[in-house]
């Protein structure tokens, strides 16, 4: 019975935000485009994080080398064949993911955070200093690609609300996916890494295995992600893989609360929400330009307040108003 | 390479590894000592440039001035700095998940770097060295070296060997040692842990600050410059070992060395390098060099 109210509220939910371009302006909806893309960001992370207890720092380098590749791949005033530029983008960003990770692997707790980030900040540097992808400036992808067989184009996301639908639907099948990923045996494995790596291998499993494509699957969908982004701005430079947009996207992880998927998606929403807020010159004034700091100032208050995200929220009030009666009663 | 030219990339190497070894070594002590990762340990670095930049008329006004002065000025700033930040800040994540200590430090980056915007600008500004060490040394016939930077290496080498004395030969040296080992046992000694934990951290702090305004008037200060050396101090704590003083200063004049050698020789893969000597490293030593307990 709960269950199937979810199931409707969260359909009844994809409707209404399919159905949101229709109602609001141009401003609004490229605002939900952006939180959806990050929200697949996110969700890919938490299949580290949250899923296996791999904290990454550089997942950037990912969702930055897609995007990187499908702009480079595109030929340059026509538009590129989505049926080899969207598998040969993550492909690259997958490739990256296995042969650092691999490595990345054999490194445990804070040397695997530090590591991740210096490997995102190796790809930022072969972005940042040589000329594949035009240096610091970045480089631009003038036409989105489109789904081509032979002549027959079967979809063309350059209506800006055809892409929309079609970012909806690349979130809802990767959150499909990773739904489905988690409930398999591969998944079980991968909450009990999570829970104690000891007892898996003792209990016979190859953790490495399990790690190292988990590591390769979130490249993979971080890499949807990124090229995305790229197809919406139709501009990559290397502050993509930089290692505030990893931070950035690691803090949507732990905002939403670590361990669910769906509490990336809610990290998502409320931290492009909150970034929107403190840049609001509406709101803040002329102060909005020096909306780092105020975004500081929350980051550190949410870490400080609200160590289980906002999923863990509701359980954290409850838990306290359960004191409070017992306190109460105990009187 | 001719000879002469070998020789002053040697010193540039062992200047920018020592200087590294600098700001490193703070971040090892906090994070071996404190288990805390401290992402915003490079924004202690850029304060140190910046306050160096801020101070001198100051100090010139003040206290007659003197580019010693200002960079004592701005250890002592930075150490009461960091004092306070562990007390307001730090003092709450020991026992939290490394994850909340990224991000809580995270945080702290972006409010240091923007009340730096404020406070300063966002320009470049250029920090002049004194008079005394603007001159140059002879190397040959036409190559010269720059006696600031001989100055630079002297001053880490003064601190390096300094910081060895105090770990190993004070008694507050071995109390550090004892709480990086066993925090329960030491408190349970009759030690104020956290005000040892503040020491250290504010040490740790002042080192980073140090590093920063000597290092002024070679690199001029800009924004960002915290996070460009953030990156690079925390390869040399995976190498070296996270926690270890030796393994940092190893792995700081290793990567000094690839790094100012990998510019000279492949210009175009210098920002790579580093990393590549990183990845392989870690396939042998997946703890780094030096491990520590």
């Amino acid at each position: 019975m709960q269950r199937s109210f979810r199931n409707i509220s969260v359909l009844v939910l994809v409707v209404l935000v399919a159905l949101l371009p229709m109602v609001t302006t141009d401003y609004y909806s490229a605002l939900v485009v952006k939180i959806m893309i990050y929200a697949l960001f996110a969700l890919s992370l938490q299949l580290l994080v949250g899923c296996t207890g791999l904290v990454s720092m550089g997942h950037a380098a990912f969702f930055g080398i897609s995007a990187y590749a499908v702009t480079l791949l595109s030929p340059e005033y026509v538009a590129g064949n989505m049926l080899w530029l969207v598998p040969a983008a993550i492909g690259c960003a997958m490739v990256y993911a296995l042969v650092t990770g691999a490595l990345v692997l054999r490194t445990k707790g804070v040397y695997f955070i530090m590591v991740t980030l210096a490997f995102a900040q190796m790809a930022y540097y072969v972005f940042h200093d040589t000329k594949l992808g035009g240096g610091s400036d970045g480089i631009y992808l003038y036409v989105r690609p489109e789904l081509r067989l032979g002549d027959w184009v079967l979809l063309d996301i350059s209506n800006s609300y055809t892409f929309y639908l079609f970012t909806l639907a690349c979130l809802l099948f990767s959150w499909a996916f990773l739904a489905m990923l988690m409930r398999s045996r591969f998944g079980a494995a991968l909450t009990g890494i999570r829970v104690n790596e000891q007892r898996m291998r003792a209990a016979g499993f190859s953790t490495f295995g399990y790690k190292l494509t988990a590591y390769v699957v979130a490249a993979g969908f971080g890499g949807l992600a990124g090229l995305l982004y790229a197809a919406k701005d139709g501009y990559v430079n290397p502050e993509l893989m930089g290692w505030e947009q990893s931070g950035l996207v690691l803090f949507m992880v732990i905002l939403g609360g670590v361990g669910r998927l769906w509490g990336a998606i809610i990290g998502a929403v409320g931290l492009i929400l909150l970034q929107e807020f403190f840049q609001s010159s509406a709101i803040f004034g002329a102060f909005s330009i020096h909306w780092h700091l105020t975004f500081g100032l929350a980051i550190i208050a949410l870490v400080a307040f609200m160590p289980n995200g906002l999923i863990g929220l509701t359980e954290q009030l409850r838990a306290r108003r359960n004191r409070a009666t017992s306190s109460a009663t105990a009187h | 390479m001719d000879p002469v030219i070998f020789l002053i990339q040697c010193l540039n190497a062992i200047q920018y590894g020592l200087l590294l070894f600098l700001v490193a070594s703070g971040l090892t002590l906090i994070f071996g000592i404190m288990g805390i990762i401290n992402l915003a340990h490079g924004s202690f670095y850029m304060i140190g440039a910046y306050m160096a930049f801020a101070l001198e008329p100051l100090v010139s006004q003040y206290l007659g001035g003197g580019f010693l002065a200002t960079v004592l000025a701005c250890i002592v700033l930075a150490a009461l700095l960091g004092y306070f930040l562990e007390w307001a800040f730090y003092s709450y994540l020991y026992h939290r998940e490394h994850l909340q200590q990224v991000l809580m430090t995270y945080g702290l980056i972006l409010v240091f770097e923007e009340l730096r915007s404020i406070i300063i600008d966002n320009d470049v500004h250029g920090v002049s060295a004194p008079a005394w060490l603007s001159g140059t040394i002879p190397l040959s016939d036409v190559m010269t070296y720059p006696t600031y930077r001989l100055f630079i290496s002297a001053v880490c080498i003064v601190v390096a060997v300094l910081m060895y004395w105090l770990l190993s030969r004070t008694r507050l040296g071995m109390m550090i040692r004892a709480g990086a080992s066993n925090r329960e046992m030491i408190n349970s000694l009759g030690i104020d842990i956290n005000r040892l934990f503040r020491i250290v951290f504010a040490l740790g702090v002042a080192l980073a600050a140090l590093a920063g305004a000597i290092a002024a008037p070679v690199s001029s200060v800009y924004p960002g410059m915290g996070n460009a050396i953030i990156i690079i101090c925390f390869v040399v704590v995976v190498i070296g070992g996270i926690g270890s003083i030796k393994g940092a200063f190893i792995a700081a004049m290793l990567i000094g060395f690839v790094d100012t050698f990998g510019q000279v020789l492949f210009p175009q893969a210098a920002g790579v390098l580093v990393y590549v000597m990183m990845a392989a490293i870690l396939l042998f030593k997946p703890e780094g060099l030096f491990k520590q307990g």
